[in-house]
């Protein structure tokens, strides 16, 4: 799960590059921004519950 | 101040130099902060590894950091994409070499950086408190200094890809706070919560209060000086401003912090009874941290605005991310530096006068590139450095406090009971 989160990290930040990088209109740039960035919060989200510890194996 | 525009005046130039002499005031309140929200077991250690944190990364940066940094204007690689060269990496010699080092934009530049880059060092000291061994904190500050933030900053500062898109950040809300509350983040869960934090029987955590609030809210004062250099000369080195633009700069940076310790201090008097002196501290610098990107930008209404929320999300977001999350971030550098340094960044792209109709994207675009590129980043590195070498104390060590244990001697040996309350036997 972590590896996950981490991968569509860098995933959502490849999109929104890419629409900086190969798209000239607004729209469709926006478009494709706000995509990448949903997928990096879902990414962080990963990340974030794959540290958190099931209750019966806490320290 | 651009190097490849005329050379500024002396009026200008003895102003940032004025202001570079504050920013070490930020500095040794950050480290003020850091240690009196720790305990009193581990004091001596957090002063000692801010000041370790500020050594290796001035001498990271010395070694590679600028050269991969750069300045506007100066050599640098890029790659053409669509037909379009995209600068991603700074050509300059390692070792600070062939610089005349005078009062040139480049070298008041490369001053600034040297004392922004020890800044973003002490932030995620402050997530390891307790835990976090003095030889690994350093190698990871190597890291940061010499890799992380360089590129990360020249991609904002350097005449980067970021820049060329578009994204704005006047005096470091991305570069030095975003940066280093999101090293915080990976080191935080690098490192796991301090033993006896949660228990294994569920419940709310356990409450690990600071040894000195008094060290705690002097520091505000001390980093709220160091800030008016910071984002002074960061406004006239990398936002071009004027010398009368100080002004409106002084008084955006202060009424941020001010509401942002208002806005803590109300809600935690609402919430708990009683305002809570460490989060109206944390409220505080969190407005100080917004208040970085934007503070040439934004008219004072807008400043305070940023502030009042930046206050807000500090007060919340230590909570959600101790409870929900589990992270056991002592002094709060996730939620201070991080949070407050994005939402800085986006408070200029959707509030402040820009004049341009694409700043709001290019600012998201470089939030996107902080959770995108920067955190993996940080979290593989610390992770590979955490492999090769444990990063976090013995247990033991944990329990003796870092001071006798990686030092041999206490921060106030007459004084301290070494209380284990919040240790599982």
């Amino acid at each position: 799960m972590r590896v996950a989160g981490l991968l569509l990290l860098v995933a959502g930040w490849a999109i929104v590059l890419a629409a900086f990088v190969m798209l000239g209109a607004a729209a469709p740039r926006a478009a494709f921004v706000a995509a990448g960035v949903a997928i990096e919060i879902l990414g962080l989200g990963l990340v974030a519950r794959s540290h958190v510890s099931p209750r019966e194996s806490k320290r | 101040m651009n190097p490849s525009a005329p050379p500024p005046s002396e009026a200008a130039t003895v102003l940032v130099l004025a202001c570079l002499l504050l920013v070490p005031l930020a500095i040794a309140g950050l480290a003020l902060i850091n240690t009196g929200l720790g305990r009193s077991r581990s004091a001596s250690h957090a002063m000692l590894a801010a000041l370790c944190a500020v050594s290796v990364a001035a001498a990271a940066y010395f070694v590679c950091g600028f050269a991969i940094q750069g300045f506007p204007g100066g050599p640098a690689h890029t790659i053409t994409a669509a037909g379009k060269q995209w600068n991603w990496i700074a050509a300059q010699p390692l070792f600070l070499r062939g610089l005349a080092l005078d009062a040139s934009p480049a070298c008041l530049i490369l001053w600034l950086q040297l004392l922004s880059v020890a800044l973003a060092a002490l932030i995620p000291l402050g997530a390891g408190l307790d835990r976090w061994r003095l030889g690994a904190a350093s190698a990871s500050t190597a890291l940061l200094a010499g890799l992380v933030y360089p590129l990360f900053a020249h991609w904002v500062w350097g005449g980067g890809w970021l820049a060329q898109i578009g994204f704005v950040d006047a005096a470091g809300g991305a570069p030095v706070q975003a940066v280093g509350g999101l090293t915080a983040l990976a080191i935080a869960w690098i490192l796991g919560p301090r033993r006896g934090k949660y228990s294994s029987e569920g419940g709310l955590p356990a409450a690990i209060p600071g040894h000195n609030a008094v060290l705690v809210l002097f520091a505000c004062f001390l980093v709220w000086t160091g800030w008016l250099g910071l984002n002074g000369a960061g406004a006239m080195l990398f936002g071009g401003a004027p010398v009368g633009a100080l002004v409106r700069v002084g008084l955006n940076t202060t009424l941020s912090a001010a509401m942002a310790g208002l806005a803590a201090a109300a809600i935690t008097r609402a919430r708990f009874g009683r305002p809570d002196a460490s989060l109206c501290a944390n409220g505080w610098i969190g407005g100080l941290a917004a208040s970085s990107a934007g503070c040439l930008f934004f008219t004072p209404a807008v400043a305070a605005l940023a502030g009042l929320v930046a206050g807000a999300l500090v007060v919340f977001t230590v909570e959600w991310l101790d409870i929900y999350g589990e992270i056991d971030d002592p002094t709060g550098s996730v939620s201070v530096h991080a949070i407050g340094g994005i939402w800085g960044v986006l408070a200029l792209g959707f509030f402040a006068r820009s004049g341009s109709p694409v700043q709001p994207l290019a600012q998201i675009a470089g939030v996107a590139t902080l959770l995108g590129f920067v955190l993996p980043l940080a979290y593989s590195l610390n992770w590979l450095l955490d492999r090769l070498s444990p990063q976090r104390v013995a247990p033991e060590g944990e329990r003796q406090g870092l001071d006798l244990h990686e030092l041999g001697a206490g921060a106030y040996p007459e004084f301290v009971i070494h209380r284990e309350d919040f240790l599982q036997r």
